[in-house]
């Protein structure tokens, strides 16, 4: 239905991530069908592992997920906070629109008719806009971090100029999610009650939790304002319509306040980006930041068993040579987890405060570039 | 019911029949001047003759003055020379006037419709310095229970001499207004004036201010009801007729006012409104008019065009309104949310500029809901008031439907008796001949006043319209003017807080 250049969308809009000629991902073209986006991922990068140094292929959507649940499902990165999945792309209520639209052509002036087509092609637009840095930020964070950036599922994503047959999950499999998340959550609490020897990490638990609802809370209520706000610019649209057909019918000069509307609009629309998609990918980042704590603490109930496990052995006399292996496997994952967690949580509060410090600027920047413009404008119309 | 125990009869009562007669305000400078100095208020001592009309047309200002010892009583045999259509139900009989009041300037007691009355008028438009302000204000409950009210204060100031004082106050309830609307719809809707229309009666909002509810929409409601009212008697009062009607200047200036009881929802008059009403209905659809002029067909349709786009105009800004204040709202929580947020954010800049963020979307919510006030006082009522003047304007055309009629049922009826006359020519009945001679006569007369009828009331609709055009035109530009400016204001407000949010947003490190 549309495709579109995505250069002159700023990428990496919700977070700061240094750019590095070594591996170099963005998403040069997208493609809207009828129920799925194709994404051309485009490859700059001189590593040796590639076979050219400058490569595009064609992905869906599922291809992105099965790449960050292959990040999930591999112990080897428990230690790392995973780049949250790019959430999945919905143009049904904008479809929905356009089609209703279509249907009560006849009932509206050819004016207004052309006006509204228009608005819901911006929005579909925007929308369409929107995905597209979703998934760009999510490959960009991969490729910017200096473990995963090495990951062979990555490379194969990047390289594999053929579909990678990654089906979604069928109903038994997404059954079998639910169930694996219910025991996560409920794992989760058991184990959040364990105390920390490590302060730390004992502060960044308690801070990540109280955070995370908070942004929760915070997301939701900024979709709300931005919601009531798009009414309200709706409004003011149908408003000006009325208005100017009024000043055709008589020789009433009825003002420009159609300009309002669109400023209004446009106001909308950069709050939501700023703002709401600021908060909605914090929320889902704190969510992954969340779940490496769990990952530790569930290793370190892990490692205090296998410990007991141990004392009994050799308390017995028996196994204690496997239960000696298992407990060093434990404490080097602990170790492990708990060094690299350590950098992680670290580098996320750095990116986080540069994050929002540039998504705040660029608000009150643009709020201000509005508010001046529409003073203007209702000047200039009176 | 308590009040019904006001002084009869009113102070006020002496009701000057204030028809367009002749000239009453040549310049108003020279009335103005002329004005107190020619005042002979003290003199005037009780008489209760009627007018004298061949005295009655002069243009000179003093005549006129000295003519201002004739009082008028309401059942004087002029007075039903003015209403066509029956008598007008909610005026309640006057005894004769027991104490002297104002003077009214111009008693020219004539036949209303006089031709050249309409160009007297266009002069006086021409020059006129529209000089007179109401202000409704000070809603105060009085009693209690179900029986209670809601008295407001109008205040008049005016410069016009009409007036004995230039300013002067007296306390309405609402029910005063609709008897006012009522009594000017009787005498003047059907002869082609566009009478306003007086704001709606809500029984919902009405009970809960009786009940005593001291909440946020009660107080609304009765803002609300007090800005109608205020535009209301602005409008009645521009209109340069109506102005000079004495039930006008009673309600404005006499202490007290006889209740207005058929104004009651509940009343065998309110009952007999709707019968009414449907039956206008019911005939509306059976009249087939030849419209002979086609200024008024394109009127018509000029109006009906513009009653849908008001209506839906109308629709919008309530909308709008309703949005704005959810967006304030929402605004105000999401403000909460920031603030929390800061609080948990452990770098301590970040945590400072989203607690200022919050401070910020909270005064924006405020702003927002100063805007959707204004959108709703300035817009929104407006739009409603001009979509029920449209219809009383739709009424009006109406009436000259129904005067057609009248004259073409007159005429049909006069060529029957013709008919029936010339039958009677060959036989012998000499009495009966006479008999259907008198009636042809009389019919004759019905007729031509009919045409008469019909002449006027298009002569007055046609300026009525073209007054109501250029008032709608003006109200508009003010009110799209008031409203830019309330949008100017709050996007500099905007500058204001962001600007200041900025540099906070900045010193994040």
């Amino acid at each position: 239905m549309s495709s579109l250049q995505s250069d002159h969308y700023p990428r990496a809009v919700n977070v700061d991530l240094q750019t590095d000629a070594t591996l170099q991902v963005d998403i040069s073209d997208a493609l809207s069908e009828r129920d799925k986006v194709k994404f051309t991922v485009h490859t700059k990068s001189t590593l040796p592992n590639f076979k050219q140094n400058e490569f595009s292929v064609v992905r869906q959507h599922e291809e992105f997920i099965w790449l960050h649940d292959s990040f999930v499902e591999n112990e080897d990165y428990a230690g790392y906070i995973i780049p949250p999945a790019p959430p999945r792309p919905d143009f049904d209520a904008s479809r929905e629109k356009l089609q209703k639209l279509g249907e009560g052509e006849g009932s509206m002036t050819k004016e207004e008719f052309t006006k509204m087509k228009q608005e819901l092609e911006a929005e579909y637009l925007a929308i369409f806009k929107k995905t597209v840095a979703m998934h760009e930020v999510f490959l960009c964070r991969v490729a910017a971090h200096p473990v995963l950036r090495k990951d062979l599922n990555f490379h194969v994503f990047l390289e594999y100029n053929q579909d990678l047959s990654v089906r979604g999950k069928n109903k038994k499999e997404k059954l079998e999610d639910f169930f694996k998340n219910v025991v996560k959550s409920a794992d989760g609490v058991l184990v959040a009650g364990v105390k920390d020897v490590d302060d730390f990490f004992e502060h960044e638990k308690t801070f990540l939790l109280e955070y995370h609802n908070r942004v929760k809370d915070a997301s939701a209520k900024s979709d709300r304002m931005i919601r009531s706000h798009k009414n309200a610019a709706d409004d003011i649209n149908r408003i000006a319509s009325s208005l100017y057909s009024l000043g055709t019918q008589d020789s009433t000069d009825v003002c420009k306040y159609e300009h309002t509307h669109k400023i209004e609009a446009r106001v909308a629309a950069d709050e939501d980006l700023k703002l709401a998609d600021l908060l909605k990918y914090y929320l889902r980042e704190s969510q992954a930041a969340k779940d490496l704590l769990y990952r530790r603490s569930r290793s370190l109930v892990d490692y205090e068993n296998a410990n007991k496990a141990l004392d009994k052995a050799r308390a017995k006399n028996r196994d204690v040579l496997q239960a000696e292996t298992s407990q060093q496997l434990c404490c080097h994952k602990f170790e492990k987890i708990s060094e690299s967690a350590k950098q992680e949580l670290i580098d996320f509060k750095t990116r986080r405060v540069a994050a929002f410090r540039k998504n705040l600027v660029e608000l009150a920047e643009l709020e201000l570039k509005h508010a001046k413009v529409k003073g203007l404008v209702t000047v200039r119309s009176r | 019911m308590a009040d019904t125990a006001r002084d009869p009869p009113p102070e006020s009562t002496d009701f000057q029949e204030l028809e367009d007669g002749e000239d009453l305000f040549p310049e108003p400078a020279a009335t103005q001047e002329s004005g107190p100095a020619s005042l002979p208020a003290e003199d005037i001592s009780t008489n209760s003759n009627g007018p004298k009309q061949d005295s009655l047309f002069d243009d000179d200002p003093e005549d006129l003055f000295a003519e201002a010892t004739e009082e008028v009583s309401l059942d004087s045999p002029e007075r039903d020379v003015l209403l066509s259509d029956g008598p007008s139900p909610a005026i309640t009989p006057i005894t004769p006037p027991t104490s002297v009041i104002t003077p009214r300037i111009g008693l020219a007691h004539d036949d209303m419709f006089t031709h050249s009355s309409f160009d007297e008028i266009e002069e006086e438009e021409g020059g006129d310095s529209f000089d007179i302000h109401i202000a409704v204000s000070d809603p105060e409950k009085v009693g209690d229970g179900m029986n209670a009210y809601m008295a407001y204060k109008v205040t008049t100031k005016t410069s016009l001499s009409l007036f004995k004082t230039d300013e002067f106050s007296v306390k309405r309830r609402f029910s005063d207004f609709l008897g006012l609307h009522s009594k000017l719809a009787s005498k003047y809707l059907h002869i082609g004036y566009i009478v306003p229309p007086a704001p709606e009666k809500s029984i919902v909002g009405m009970t809960k201010v009786k009940v005593g509810k001291e909440d946020q929409s009660s107080n609304e409601f009765v803002e609300k009801r007090r800005s109608a009212l205020e535009r209301y008697l602005m409008r009645t009062v521009k209109h340069p007729i109506l102005l000079k009607d004495p039930d006008v200047l009673q309600f404005l200036e006499s202490s007290e006012l006889p209740r207005a009881v058929s104004t009651q929802a509940l009343s065998s008059a309110g009952l007999l409104r709707m019968v009414n009403k449907a039956a206008d209905a019911v005939n509306k659809m059976t009249i087939k008019m030849n419209e002979s002029d086609a200024w008024f067909e394109e009127k018509q349709q000029h109006f009906e065009n513009l009653d849908v786009q008001l209506r839906k105009l109308h629709a919008s800004v309530e909308s709008l309104v309703c949005h704005r204040k959810e967006l304030s709202v929402n605004t105000a929580q999401f403000a909460k949310s920031a603030a929390m947020l800061g609080n948990s954010e452990d770098h301590t800049a970040l945590s400072r500029a989203l607690s200022q963020l919050a401070e910020v979307e909270e005064k924006i919510d405020q702003l927002h809901q100063d805007q959707a006030n204004a959108d709703f006082y300035l817009f929104s009522e407006l739009l409603g008031d001009y979509v029920r003047l449209i219809t009383a304007v739709k009424g009006v055309f109406d009436h000259r439907m129904k005067t057609w009629q009248k004259w073409q049922d007159s005429q049909l009826l006069l060529q029957k008796k013709r008919e029936a006359e010339a039958k009677l020519q060959f036989t012998n009945k000499p009495d009966k001949l006479q008999q259907a001679k008198d009636e042809i006569k009389e019919l004759e007369g019905k007729v031509q006043q009919g045409e008469r009828d019909f002449e006027q009331i298009s002569k007055t609709i046609r300026k009525e319209v073209s007054r109501f055009e250029k008032e709608r035109v003006k109200d508009f530009k003010t009110i799209i003017i008031k409203y830019l400016e309330s949008l100017v204001q709050t996007q500099q407000q905007l500058i204001k807080y962001w600007e200041a949010f900025l540099p906070e947003a900045k010193a994040i490190s």
